[in-house]
């Protein structure tokens, strides 16, 4: 009787500590992989957001893209070239270091080392001194008032631990060996990572020791690569996995008519447009010979009339997309309001054609990469269909993105005359454009997402003040006076700026950013454990 | 006899050695693996930088020369996306390969022969027509779609099986295994199911093919006459004799089984070679492209040599024409 009686507690007492040691755990899918986790060793959005959870930088972003105190407390600017940055204290890595500013130092120089793919994220120029253990001074040879605008993707290593480990330079020098900082992690961040198999899977598990105060309630976090599209809906809706991205847009409607999943299709950053060649005087894959079309922005105007981007936007991408006047997403700039696109008018683009010479249109060649954004592929196929309605004949050329590149930027000599491109500035703010995807090709850097040489002495001008320009409305004067000459000449075709297409259980609550970085230390998992 | 083996292996050296080639050749069609190892900010001194340590500027013959000489040191180099050596890199993920491999094959023989059997011996039954349907669903349907109707059924609508993934695995050493754990069990059975039902379908005609032939040979005849039960005369005597090609086929289907886990593998997200090779083939990474594209020729060669070594084991005929010829 007795004995019974101490079973039946015993069961209850194990019952309920078997319930109360269930762990919370968030497991994610993505289409890619998580290649390696040195956060220097590639400039990717994906691998960026994830190590986000594990590693910080001096300032990081808020859930609107705000620039927010990260391992840096606060800053100021003592003089226009001399930013100072008071570091927290009694921030330890997770192997027990302390973090001081000899770390800052060290990562600073390791930004430009040989094999950091992140070198946009400091000026070459740019000195780092160490005032004392929680004091950096940034010296620059010039103002420059968006310094800190990468940092957040800037992530701090520790010094000891990277000499410790054979990882001071983001790439071993004799190509056998493996870096050790790719294959494991020693960041300041909420999360550590006990468990990593580059392209297989990763377990994260929460820094007990992390300086700020949790918003997630996980006990674990487990990712995992599932590449196929329709398996990744498949786990997510089997309730495998908790969050996925992306959901292939034909599947929206299934996620969300799934009674516990739903997909969350805020903005993203990524604009999409059309490019075309505008420095050769002959057009390497056209019918035209003798001269260049698309160097009289007629042609580019008729091409960029002609297109319907509402039509793309209900089609193509299934209302899941912004039309948009500009290279930029109008989050990223305040007065993009005041841009409007050039209207939708088929008969305006022939009569334009007729007045530049094309009265019967041309053909060309359009390079489109068919597997690196959303419906890609699909766009271009529309956009052919397009602008055969006033004549010109396009020979559409889709190919994978690993040869789609290597055709059409400088390692393959920018071999084609109208494209289709998709940008996200690194910086998140509008001088990046202004420089890589519409500055001129000198040589120096400058352009080198300018597939089609498009160049303007006015917006070099313009661009050169902006960068100097302390005053943030001036600053955002000059940016509306080069967005402005850009729209005028039509040097390219603004589309739309996709939208994300998070999968998610109902169960998460989760914060979506507009640069689809997975930050999961904001997000949560409510009612029930599983 | 052993001019017969020698023979054997230099014809098998012979076509490794055009496989390489071949594949190499191919390489310079893939697109630019430099793009896909950077992120699009990086400026273009670094991706020549990039290019020139890689070798990637070198013209063609030394490149291959200079892979075909590592490679017969087994080192293929570091991986373009993963930084890590190729070698580590295949051999993680060759036990999942393997293991999912044997056990569509364990299970395609399972239910096979004993189906083929079957349709042997009742041969107008409606079982039979049903066997003989199944089979041939399972070739004609595409491993994708099948894996995906299976995962469809099995995991989002019953929720029975795991819809990817291999599950926990028990780290061996060497082998990491799936098949100790429950979830590993489970997260094999939709996969192995997928494969192993368009092997079945040339099992089952197959045996079904022999076994009809053999029943109705003279020495069946007798031993029924003999009063030997149907099972001895069956199991004991028929299938022992229809065996041999099944035997065969099975063996020379092994190394394109291998070939063809690579769909299955995609579709599961099993994380074998053959996802590694898929995954390797979209980003340019031409050191495991090579050094997988190897490692399959040397398995269907050494699969087709010990095979042939098997029948000249085997069926003394053969031995005796090739002492001779």
């Amino acid at each position: 009787m007795i004995a019974r009686f101490i079973l039946v507690a015993l069961a209850l007492i194990l019952g309920s500590v078997a319930v109360w040691a269930q762990a919370t755990t968030f497991r994610f899918a993505f289409q890619g992989d998580l290649k390696s986790l040195d956060p220097y060793s590639l400039n990717e959005t994906f691998t960026h957001g994830v190590l986000g959870n594990v590693y910080e930088g001096l300032t990081k972003r808020g859930p609107n893209l705000e620039i927010i105190p990260g391992l840096a407390e606060r800053w100021e600017t003592i003089e226009p070239t001399r930013w100072r940055f008071y570091l927290r204290k009694g921030v330890k890595f997770h192997n027990g270091e302390e973090f001081t500013a000899d770390d800052v130092v060290f990562s600073a120089e390791r930004v430009h080392a040989t094999g950091s793919d992140v070198k946009t994220r400091l000026p070459a120029d740019a000195k780092v001194v160490k005032i004392d253990d929680y004091t950096v001074d940034f010296v620059l040879t010039s103002p420059n008032p968006i310094l800190n605008s990468e940092w957040d993707t800037w992530y701090i290593l520790s010094k000891k631990w990277a000499e410790a480990n054979n990882s001071v330079l983001p790439q071993p020098t004799a190509g056998q060996q493996t870096s050790y900082a790719a294959l494991h992690a020693n960041g300041t961040g909420p999360f550590i990572i006990t468990e990593h198999q580059a392209g297989v899977r990763t377990v994260f598990k929460p820094n007990r020791n992390w300086w700020g105060k949790p918003e997630h309630n996980f006990d674990e976090v487990v990712f995992t690569t599932i590449a196929n599209d329709a398996t990744r809906v498949a786990a997510l809706l089997a309730g495998d996995v908790d969050w996925i991205d992306p959901v292939p847009l034909q599947d929206v409607a299934r996620v969300n008519s799934n009674p516990t999943t739903q997909v969350l299709a805020g903005p993203e950053l990524r604009t999409i447009f059309l490019g075309f060649d505008q420095q050769r005087d002959e057009l390497k894959n056209s019918s035209v010979k003798g001269k260049n079309p698309f160097k009289d922005v007629r042609v580019r105007k008729a091409i960029y009339q002609a297109i319907d981007v509402e039509a793309i936007k209900s089609r193509i991408m299934h209302n899941m997309a912004t039309p948009s006047a500009l290279l930029i997403s109008p989050l990223l700039f305040s007065r993009a309001n005041e841009f409007k696109r050039w209207p939708y008018d088929p008969e305006a683009a022939k009569t334009l054609l007729a007045e530049a010479g094309y009265p019967s249109g041309f053909e060309v060649e359009m390079d489109c990469p068919n597997d690196r954004y959303v419906n890609d592929e699909a766009i271009c196929q529309a956009i052919t269909a397009m602008l055969a309605r006033i004549g010109v004949k396009i020979r559409l050329n889709a190919q994978p993105k690993a040869k789609y590149f290597a055709k059409v930027t400088a390692s393959g000599g920018y071999d084609t005359s109208f494209y289709l491109l998709g940008w996200t500035p690194n910086s998140l703010e509008s001088r990046n454009i202004l420089v890589n995807i519409v500055g001129c090709r000198d040589g120096k850097g400058g352009g080198q997402y300018n597939l089609g040489g498009y160049c303007n002495q006015q917006v070099e001008e313009l661009s050169r003040r902006i960068l100097a320009e302390l005053d943030p409305a001036r600053r955002d004067d000059l940016i509306a006076e080069a967005f402005r000459i850009v729209h005028e000449d039509v040097s390219n075709v603004p589309l739309h700026q996709q939208s994300l297409a998070w999968g998610t259980s109902k169960s998460v609550k989760v914060v979506q950013r507009a640069d689809n970085q997975i930050l999961f230390y904001w997000f949560k998992k409510e009612s029930g454990m599983k | 006899m052993p001019t017969f083996i020698i023979r054997r292996l230099l014809q098998s050296l012979l076509v490794m050695l055009v496989v390489s080639l071949i594949a190499f050749a191919l390489f310079r069609f893939v697109g630019d693996p430099v793009h896909q190892m950077v992120g699009l900010e990086t400026g273009i001194e670094e991706r020549a930088r990039i290019r020139w340590e890689l070798g990637l500027n070198d013209p063609v013959i030394v490149q291959f020369a200079r892979f075909a000489w590592n490679a017969l040191h087994l080192s293929f180099g570091n991986s373009y996306q993963f930084k890590k050596p190729v070698i580590e890199l295949i051999t993680e993920r060759f036990p999942a390969t393997i293991e999912l491999s044997v056990v569509s094959a364990l299970l395609a023989i399972t239910l096979g022969i004993p189906m083929g059997v079957y349709a042997a011996i009742h041969r107008s039954s409606w079982l039979s027509a049903l066997f003989l349907i199944l089979s041939l669903v399972g070739v004609s349907l595409p491993i994708f779609v099948l894996g995906i109707l299976l995962i469809l059924v099995f995991s989002v609508t019953l929720g029975w099986l795991p819809s990817f993934g291999r599950g926990d695995v028990v780290d061996l050493g060497y082998w990491a295994t799936g098949l100790l754990t429950t979830s590993g069990l489970k997260a094999i059975v939709l996969p192995a199911t997928t494969l192993a039902l368009f092997q079945m379908a040339l099992i089952v005609r197959l045996v079904r093919a022999e076994m009809s032939e053999i029943l109705r040979s003279d020495y069946i005849k007798f031993a029924r006459a003999r009063g030997l039960r149907p099972a001895t005369v069956y199991f004991g005597h028929a299938l022992r004799n229809a065996l041999l090609p099944v035997i065969t086929i099975t063996g020379l289907q092994f190394g394109s089984i291998i070939a063809f886990a690579i769909v299955t593998e995609t579709v599961f997200q099993w994380p074998g070679m053959g996802l590694l090779f898929l995954k390797a083939v979209q980003n340019a990474d031409i050191p495991i492209m090579s050094a997988y594209l190897l490692l399959v020729s040397l398995i269907f060669v050494s699969i087709n040599f010990a095979v042939d070594m098997l029948y000249a084991a085997v069926d003394p005929r053969i031995r005796i024409d090739v002492r001779t010829g």
